[in-house]
């Protein structure tokens, strides 16, 4: 198994530990997290660090009948069962195509999701995520799954915000280097890029929190159907 | 008359407690020493000192999200039935006692002050790309590591650059991804940016160095 080569960065990790980010943004970097080890060590060192922080934080005092009310509650609050050792089959179990945190929202079979064609060679997929009451519609990140024929490139496009792009399966290449699974790559507005997708096709997990705007002639058909 | 549950003066992470009103007051238990007993015998006194020392600084950490006093202290209470509920599965070899609180904390309050879920990883996965060195087994020798990392990590977050720590708390305690907090203080993204790598390969050097 190959380890990713294109990361999230220390500034995002940094958001992701301290609980900054969005549902969609978080799902983009946990999904990244579960291909790859260092920067999970990395995200438990952010943890550490919010951990130090809570410490060296100016305390405010509770309410002084606080604590008799968590006790006399506690008994109606029998510990969660440990989750059970998990067992080691004797022999490999297949490794599911699509990792956690990713599968529970869309399961492991891409095949059986309701794809919508964008233009030949092209399909998505929204992923639905916990509705959010506060903040005005339209103002939160959201996740898609993209499906790329062997070949395929999206019309060129920048951001207003920032996209996120995960490769699940296959890979797809730009002005940034070849991406694989396991690999996140990161566009701000200040990216114009022309993403590729690699011989075998390439299936990734899309995030943007900003509208997506395509350039160029192809751009004006497809901007009304691609509203991020 | 709300007074305060413990001394302002902050803790020493893995320092002796002091604890008021606790049946051990005095001992020189640890935080750590404190979350394995309530997870083990289901300790109340143990618990009630992890609730002194805790709550008053998570009650800060809330209100600093943007949580009311009264909405702070109800998420309080949430948090330490957590601790209680949660405390079998808190591991020393992992993580200090105040970062487990700390990421208990802040999954409760993304749940209910946003109202979303956190995506996590789930270490059992089978699709989990395994570390390529794995962690070394000795239990008693990583949780003696994780403390004194945790020591030193304090002592490097004493030692940060002023701009640099000042934009580290915001990052952790303001809910916000480190692009608002560049626009919403005049800041450069790339200074905001470059502050944070800085802070955190100081950090990351103090915890990573066993010399």
């Amino acid at each position: 198994m190959t380890v990713p080569t294109h990361h999230p960065g220390d500034t995002l990790l940094i958001d992701y530990a301290g609980g900054a980010l969005d549902e969609a943004v978080s799902l983009a970097v946990a999904t990244h997290l579960a291909l790859c080890p260092c920067c999970r060590l990395n995200v438990a060192e952010m943890e550490a660090v919010g951990g130090a922080l809570l410490e060296e934080i100016e305390p405010e005092a509770v309410d002084p009948t606080s604590l008799e009310a968590v006790l006399a509650r506690l008994d109606e609050h029998p510990p969660l069962p440990r989750a059970a050792a998990p067992v080691r089959p004797s022999k490999p179990v297949p490794v599911p195509l699509i990792p956690e945190p990713l599968r529970r929202y869309i399961g492991d079979d891409p095949s059986r999701l309701p794809w919508t064609r964008l233009m030949r060679g092209m399909d998505c997929c929204d992923i639905p995520l916990s509705r959010t009451l506060s903040g005005p519609p339209g103002s939160r990140s959201k996740a898609r799954l993209m499906r790329l024929g062997p070949g395929v490139g999206p019309p060129h496009h920048t951001h207003r915000g920032i996209e996120l792009t995960l490769v699940l399966d296959g890979g797809f290449t730009d002005d940034l280097g070849q991406f694989g699974r396991g690999d996140l790559s990161v566009a701000d507005g200040s990216i114009r890029h022309r993403p590729v997708a690699d011989e075998e096709g390439c299936l990734c997990l899309a995030v943007t929190d900003g509208l997506l705007r395509f350039t160029g002639a192809l751009g004006l058909i497809l901007n009304p159907f691609v509203k991020f | 008359m709300v007074r305060p549950l413990v001394p302002r003066a902050p803790f020493p992470l893995n320092a002796p407690m002091q604890d008021i009103g606790s049946p051990d007051a005095g001992s020189d238990q640890t935080l750590e020493d404190r979350l394995l007993a309530v997870g083990r015998d289901r300790d109340r006194a143990a618990f009630a000192a992890l609730f002194g020392h805790f709550a008053p600084r998570l009650k800060a950490y809330l209100r600093r999200q943007g949580c009311d006093a009264a909405g702070a202290e109800e998420l309080v209470q949430e948090v330490m039935l957590l601790v209680w509920r949660r405390a079998e599965t808190y591991d020393p070899a992992q993580a200090s006692a105040s970062t487990w609180v700390f990421t208990i904390a802040r999954n409760k309050r993304i749940d209910v002050l946003r109202r979303e879920q956190r995506p996590e990883i789930d270490p059992d996965d089978p699709a989990l790309v395994p570390a390529l060195v794995p962690d070394r087994p000795e239990s008693a020798d990583r949780r003696l590591e994780t403390q004194e990392s945790a020591g030193r990590l304090r002592a490097a977050l004493k030692d940060l650059p002023p701009e640099q720590a000042e934009l580290l708390r915001l990052a952790y305690f303001e809910d916000k991804p480190h692009s608002v907090i560049s626009i919403e203080r005049g800041i450069p993204l790339g200074t905001v940016k470059s502050r944070l790598r800085l802070a955190m390969e100081r950090l990351r050097k103090a915890l990573r160095d066993t010399a």
